[in-house]
Formats: C-alpha cells, sequence, structure tokens
C-alpha cells in the first residue's frame, strides 16, 4: 500500500489487488477476527476465500464492507473507497487530525486544542 | 479574514483554525495566509483529508469543536462577513465573461450576520447555546454517503495521488469520473478545474466550469441555506 492514514482511512490506495492483513488493519480500522472484519461494536463476514495467508483479497473485502474498489490498469493501483451507506460523521468526536502550520511552522495537532472551542473553518485558495 | 474574529473570541475561549484544502500544499496557500496577516494556526491540507473526514463538499465552510473535542455542529457555509463580491458593480469596461460572472456571483445566498450571530453565542455560552447541537442531530445532518458518492471519492484520491506524482493526464479520468459520480461536491470540481485555468472557466479538460455548473444548479443554491 502506498498511501494510508493511521485507522480509520476512508480512502486507501494499493499497488496490488491484495494487501498484508496488518497494513489493511493500521489503515482502515478494521480488525480481522473469527467474525470476519470488525471496527468498534460492529462485525461483518467476510467470505473465506478473502483471506489466502497473510493476505486479504480486495475485491472481496470491498464487497463486504460495501466499498467501491477502483481500479486504474494503467498506472496499476487500486482505490479503496469509504463505505457506502454510512455518513460522513459516523461520530461526533473530532477526528485526530496532524497537518503543517504555516503560522506555527510545526505540525499542529487538532488535539492540542482540547479545552477550548474551536471553529475549524476549511478554505481553499482556488 | 478570520483574524479579526479571533481576536474577537479568543477571550471567550475559542480558538480559529483555518485548514486550506489545497492540492498545490503550502505553496498555494501560503501567500493568502501571509496577506490575511493570520495568526492562529493556519493549517494545509494538501491530501484532502480534512473535506474526507467531515463531509465537506464546498468552501468556505465551518466546523464546532467543543471542549472535549466533539463536533457540535457540522460543516456548514461560513463567512465571517458580507462578502465584498456580493456588492461588486459590473463596470463599464468589464469584459462580457467577467460581466456575466458578476451578475452571478451576486446571487449567491451567503448570511455572515446570522453565522456570526450563531458563532458568538456559542463562544459566550458553550454548550447551553442553542446553536450548539446533540450528537444526533450533528451524525443526522450528515447525509448517507451514496454508492456513487463513495465510488467518487475513489477517483477523487486516485486522481490527486496521480496529479501529486506528476501523472497529471492519468489523473485527469479520475477527476471527471468524481465530478460526474457527485457533482455537488464543488471541492472535487474547483480543484480540479484550477489545474487548468485558476479563473476555473471554460476549458477542453473538463465537461463543466464554475459558471456553467453554478448556472445548473442556480447561484442561489450554490450555498445551502443556514439551518440554525
Amino acid at each position: 500500500m502506498i498511501c494510508h492514514r493511521d485507522g480509520g482511512a476512508l480512502t486507501m490506495l494499493f499497488q496490488s489487488p491484495v494487501v498484508q492483513i496488518g497494513e489493511f488493519e493500521a489503515a482502515s480500522g478494521w480488525h480481522l477476527q473469527a467474525e470476519g472484519l470488525c471496527r468498534d461494536d460492529l462485525c461483518v463476514p467476510l467470505p473465506g476465500s478473502a483471506r489466502r495467508g497473510n493476505e486479504l483479497d480486495l475485491a472481496l473485502v470491498a464487497g463486504a464492507l460495501r466499498m467501491p474498489l477502483v481500479h486504474d490498469a494503467e498506472v496499476s493501483l487500486w482505490a479503496l473507497g469509504p463505505p457506502a451507506a454510512e455518513r460522513a460523521l459516523r461520530t461526533v468526536q473530532a477526528p485526530d487530525l496532524v497537518l503543517p502550520d504555516v503560522v506555527g511552522g510545526r505540525s499542529f495537532e487538532l488535539a492540542s486544542l482540547r479545552g477550548k472551542k474551536v471553529l475549524l473553518l476549511a478554505w481553499a485558495s482556488w | 479574514m478570520w483574524q479579526e474574529v479571533r481576536e474577537e473570541l479568543e477571550p471567550y475561549g475559542l480558538e480559529v483554525v483555518t485548514v486550506a484544502l489545497d492540492t498545490g500544499g503550502i505553496s498555494a496557500a501560503a501567500p493568502w495566509i501571509e496577506r490575511a496577516g493570520a495568526r492562529h494556526p493556519s493549517l494545509i491540507d494538501a491530501a484532502h483529508v480534512v473535506d474526507a473526514l467531515f463531509g465537506i463538499v464546498n468552501v468556505p465552510s465551518g466546523v464546532w469543536i467543543d471542549e472535549c473535542g466533539m463536533i457540535v455542529r457540522p460543516p456548514e457555509t461560513a463567512y465571517p462577513r458580507r462578502p465584498a463580491f456580493l456588492d461588486r458593480e459590473v463596470k463599464p469596461d468589464d469584459p462580457p465573461h467577467v460581466r456575466e460572472r458578476v451578475l452571478e456571483i451576486r446571487k449567491l445566498r451567503i448570511d455572515a450576520d446570522l453565522y456570526m450571530h450563531a458563532l458568538r453565542d456559542w463562544a459566550v455560552h458553550g454548550a447551553h447555546s442553542r446553536y450548539a447541537l446533540s450528537p444526533q442531530e450533528v451524525i443526522e445532518r450528515g447525509r448517507p454517503r451514496s454508492v456513487e458518492d463513495a465510488t467518487a471519492a475513489a477517483h477523487f484520491e486516485l486522481g490527486q495521488h496521480l496529479f501529486r506524482t506528476g501523472r497529471e493526464a492519468a489523473a485527469v479520468p479520475h477527476f471527471r469520473a468524481a465530478h460526474r459520480l457527485q457533482p455537488d461536491n464543488w471541492t472535487y470540481k474547483r480543484q480540479a478545474w484550477s489545474f487548468v485555468d485558476p479563473t476555473q472557466g471554460p476549458n477542453d479538460v473538463y465537461d463543466g466550469d464554475w459558471l456553467t455548473d453554478l448556472r445548473k444548479i442556480g447561484a442561489e443554491n450554490y450555498y445551502p441555506r443556514l439551518h440554525l
């Protein structure tokens, strides 16, 4: 996998149609258990053929989790999108966000503002 | 633009954090931040993580997060004051395309006074503010993601990755697919349009452009009505 965000990534990119279980778990927030793939208190059954040794078949995972899998054969990349039917916000807990801060000159953690009210204002130069 | 708001409301325990949703990264956004004289955290989101996480489909959008790190208002249009472009007059020497744009922009529905009233109320009253929503309300205000929305997100991610790694031509089909699948996501559209024309005008790469797509939905619907 070439691009992941720690646990709970919404969209993930892969260079292969199979992924190491540990990598998938770290990136997606879903964990392979006896019941299938589990996150929080939800478990989704996974076809037995989805697991091949230490790897997962992305297409079968995508089907089980209702995530779209887009393949670009020309560049040999697979993108696993966010689950359909879920709302954008699954929880009201603000995500752990760490982004570069132009004013502070270093990485900024949103969680560092606990104890304050925060207006998070998204804008763009375009 | 938000520095004055920060100065006004910081004594009440409110911090302003801006996030630039810009594939162009620091080089694209920093000049704007410097010109604004921002002294609040001014973050750069070159991978469009924030729009995906919060369900943001247009800018500017504000999200309120309380002292415990809980979202108490989901994304909604946020202007600190009535923007000057709403009152821009057509000048006699404006070329036709500028004239058309100015006239459409004047129709945008932006209620900055209402938004700022709510924000000030929350800054002062916190959890007791009538504008701080319950967790259930916050979640229910986000629409369930359709298969098309989810697929658009996958295409946009591929497009961004290819663009950032220098494969601009390979990115275009994915941006086009994202636009087709989730046409009300202006962030997907405007980010990609800006790569071929900074004014986001008609071009040979994408089917749409800002003015044409705005007219399709009606300028008054570009920013959803504030639901306070």
